[in-house]
């Protein structure tokens, strides 16, 4: 099905792993640097997402202008985030702009100018996003379900608090620079078109002697489940639940990532069927695993009018205990003919395949092919997936709705 | 890459971009319907029957479309816009003849009278949905004040009382008028088998009885206007700006493009410069939309309510300063280099063609490679960008702030 897979870790820890796609005009690159918001210092959360802002203000021999206009010539579509534990600095371009594009991330990374005169317009601009969450009803959901599912620091959201951007200084922005982006820990992936022997070559140029250091980090784990409600002017109430999952790395994960299809994948999975079209309670409801490195949750949203939120709540919750009673052949049957297809169409994007190939290696140490992952899909079945679900059902939910009104939660939810 | 293209007895277009290379296929029927198609008694009948459609048919329920779909392994989704409805999915190459069948099969919906009212209750859900989030209701109210009477002024979503409104018997009558075989076009691109697909599109739509559905485009005349509409609940305060900008069948429609990323895109515009980087603004934007006989620059701005008198002086002053002068050589050539990365990217995969070519077929009856757009795109000059903007001033233009402020003023 695929190409082979290929990676290399470098003296200071810095990995590279890279799959050649060469149908594709493309190639795409995904740099995570192990400066995520769990860093953030207890007073100064947001600081993360705060030096991925600066970072892209002037780096090497450019200034911030000259960084986005070379960007932009070289027709790099690029993309910033921050998350838990990591920064993410990716891109995609035309395959023959991959060196150059990868020249000036390695000024990026390395030699970027943090000037203090973009210090208020960058407060300026964190400010801005967390007051725009306000406008954001199932964001402001999302941000505090996690906050509650995850033990701290891994629930923070990456926006931070007000009060911590407002007092965020030069020197903070600095200090978590120094200690945070290095080798140990970054992890490059690349996909599409490109030679690996160049490409292996010109990123040890690049990086290579870019010092190493420890890559340390806190202890991942769930929080005591709670229930919560956030008073919230809205004609719609949103409603999240979050349970426990194994993570990305426990062999079972393809079990349990079976049954949240099965849940809610695709317009036949079960959420979509109950909820919304047999009794019409609302527009949009899912479920996704998030997956931590040690840990993992499934998480729920669904948002309807506050007059009938109370029966979403309990036909949603419904649905969650009773896929503990198992799952039917017809329903594996569907599931794996997504997953078939979704893999066969990951080959047409290099941006897909170069963020899974690093996300793989930062969970397992190595990254999956697609004929892997395949093979692993091949293996699941109807009775698989039930052992998992009697051995973790569904339960221990943290709830949390958000809307006008509190609503009852059913007997056995905390 | 070969273009094919058929036409059916009954005035249905079948048409495709073969690429024997890719892995996936990507199958879409295109319906000339939507939002500027409707009367006032049936607003937000066209999005409302997007969803029925997937509510089965006289041989198919509800659950049968859906777990078809699934077994299909398919990608699928359908939208309305103001002009058109699309269905579509993505499948592997193998799954063509089915996926074709049964999208085609939905176009001729079974409007069960219990379906159709659960299913009001998800959309009038999806019109709460986004009344919670400020920022969406801004364009369609803008959209409204800025076509006035003219049809492209209809909202796609309608509002709670127009569904709550609409009857079955309206929506069976829209569907008979409106999705005639001349009204639609199936596309197809990826790895497609041209001949099953004209044989599956013909023995599953070749005796739908013909329907020429009109559309009115009447001319327009765009007005200066500046509105304030006060929504207490929202934090962040929005404002929409439209001006008047080529229409889907001018010739200028690339350069409008060009001029609206060195303007205004998401980076590197002269608006990220001017309101985003200082972090004046939250989001601050300018895009080109066309449509049939009329087209608008759409400038968008999201910031704190107390910047926004501020905010709008800039914008206005940004504007007027490029009506002026004009935009340069290298702002030209930077964003040719966003846009040619940008078309050859989305056209890699058979779903992001899929768009490109039905869109140009169902506007211009035009078929282009991915390379003959970047020909096109590649031989626009410096004086043709700064021509739509002599012809297409910015300045003139209707602009809806929505936010908490009730007290904003006109720019000066």
């Amino acid at each position: 099905m695929t190409e082979k897979i290929l990676s290399h870790t470098f003296a200071n820890g810095l990995v590279l792993v890279a799959e050649p796609m060469r149908s594709l005009e493309s190639a795409a690159f995904s740099f995570l640097v192990p400066s995520g918001c769990v860093h953030d210092p207890t007073d100064r959360g947001g600081l993360a997402s705060f030096l991925s802002e600066m970072i892209m203000r002037g780096a090497g021999n450019r200034d911030n202008r000259r960084l986005v206009l070379d960007l932009d010539n070289l027709g790099v579509e690029r993309h910033e985030s921050v998350a838990d534990a990591h920064a993410y600095f990716s891109g995609v371009t035309l395959s023959e702009n991959l060196p150059a594009a990868l020249t000036v991330y390695a000024d990026v990374l390395r030699r970027p100018h943090l000037p203090e005169e973009h210090l208020e317009m960058v407060r300026q601009i964190m400010l801005q996003e967390i007051q725009a969450i306000e406008d954001e009803p199932a964001q402001k959901l999302a941000i505090e379900l996690r906050r509650r599912y995850y033990r701290s620091p891994w629930g923070r959201p990456s926006q931070g608090e007000r009060r911590a951007v407002e007092s965020i200084t030069l020197d903070d922005v600095r200090a978590m620079f120094a200690e945070r982006f290095r080798a140990a820990g970054t992890i490059l992936g690349v996909a599409g078109r490109f030679e690996w022997e160049p490409l292996k070559e010109a990123v040890g140029r690049l990086l290579g002697d870019w010092p190493g250091g420890p890559d340390a980090r806190p202890d991942q784990a769930t929080a005591q489940p709670t229930v919560g409600h956030v008073a919230h002017e809205s004609q719609q109430t949103q409603i999240g639940i979050a349970y426990p999952s194994v993570p990305y790395r426990d062999d079972r994960y393809f079990e349990a990532w079976g049954a949240v299809g099965v849940l809610s994948g695709g317009m036949s999975a079960r959420l979509f069927t109950e909820v919304r079209e047999r009794r019409g309670l609302c527009y949009s409801i899912h479920a996704a695993c998030h997956s931590l490195r040690d840990c993992g949750g499934v998480f729920c949203h669904a948002a309807t009018s506050a007059d009938r939120a109370q029966e979403t709540l309990d036909v949603t919750l419904g649905e969650l205990v009773r896929l503990a009673r198992g799952i039917e052949e017809h329903e594996l049957t569907r599931l794996k003919a997504r997953i078939k297809s979704a893999l066969i169409m990951q080959q047409e994007s290099s941006a897909a395949r170069s963020a899974s190939l690093a996300r793989d290696w930062y969970h397992l140490g190595r990254s999956r092919s697609l004929e892997e992952v395949s093979r692993r899909i091949d293996r699941l079945s109807c009775a698989s997936i039930n052992a998992y679900l009697t051995e973790c059902p569904p339960r221990d939910f943290t709830a949390v709705t958000l809307g006008p009104e509190k609503l009852e939660m059913p007997n056995g939810v905390s | 890459m070969e273009f094919r293209s058929h036409t059916m007895e009954n005035g249905l277009e079948v048409v495709a971009e073969v690429n024997p290379e890719a892995y996936s296929t990507a199958l879409g029927f295109f319906v000339r319907a939507g939002a500027r198609d409707e009367s006032a008694d049936v607003a937000g009948v066209s999005h409302f029957l997007e969803h029925m459609a997937f509510k089965g048919t006289d041989g198919r329920s509800a659950d049968d479309v859906n777990r078809e779909f699934d077994e299909l392994g398919a990608h699928y989704n359908a939208c309305t816009s103001e002009e058109h409805t699309i269905f579509y999915a993505a499948v592997l190459p193998e799954y063509q003849d089915r996926t074709t069948a049964l999208l085609a099969d939905i176009l001729r919906p079974a409007l069960r009278d219990e379906d159709f009212d659960t299913e009001k209750q998800v959309i009038v859900e999806e019109i709460c949905m986004y009344e919670d989030m400020p920022p969406f209701g801004a364009d369609d109210k803008c959209r409204a004040a800025f076509f006035g009477a003219h049809p492209l002024s209809h909202s796609v979503l309608g509002t709670v009382e127009s569904i709550r409104q609409l009857s079955v018997e309206a929506m069976r009558d829209y569907v008979r008028r409106r999705y005639g075989p001349a009204s639609v076009v199936l596309v197809a691109t990826g790895r497609i088998d041209f001949d099953a697909l004209v044989s599956v599109a013909e023995r599953a739509c070749g005796a739908w009885a013909p329907v020429v559905a009109e559309r009115a485009v009447p001319a327009f005349e765009p007005v200066d206007q500046f509105l304030v509409l006060e929504k207490r609940s929202a934090t962040q305060q929005y404002a929409v700006a439209l001006a008047a900008g080529p229409s889907a069948e001018s010739p200028q429609r690339h350069a409008a493009k060009l001029l609206s990323t060195i303007l205004g895109d998401d980076l590197g515009s002269r608006l990220y410069w001017e309101l985003v980087e200082p972090g004046l603004a939250e989001q601050a934007s300018l895009s080109h939309c066309e449509f049939e006989g009329a087209g608008v620059m759409m400038t968008y701005l999201s910031c704190t309510p107390e910047s926004i008198d501020e905010n709008l002086r800039r914008v206005r002053e940004l504007y007027a300063q490029a009506e002026r002068e004009g935009v340069d050589a290298d702002e030209l050539r930077q964003a040719k280099n966003k846009v040619r990365s940008r078309l050859v990217l989305s056209g890699e995969r058979p779903r992001g063609r899929l768009f490109m070519v039905g869109g140009d077929w169902i506007a211009r009856r035009e078929y282009q490679s991915v390379a003959e757009e970047l020909a096109v795109l590649d031989a626009i000059t410096l004086e043709q960008v700064n021509e739509v903007l002599r012809v297409y001033p910015l300045t003139h233009n209707t602009t809806m702030t929505i936010g908490p402020r009730t007290d904003v003023r006109p720019p000066k």
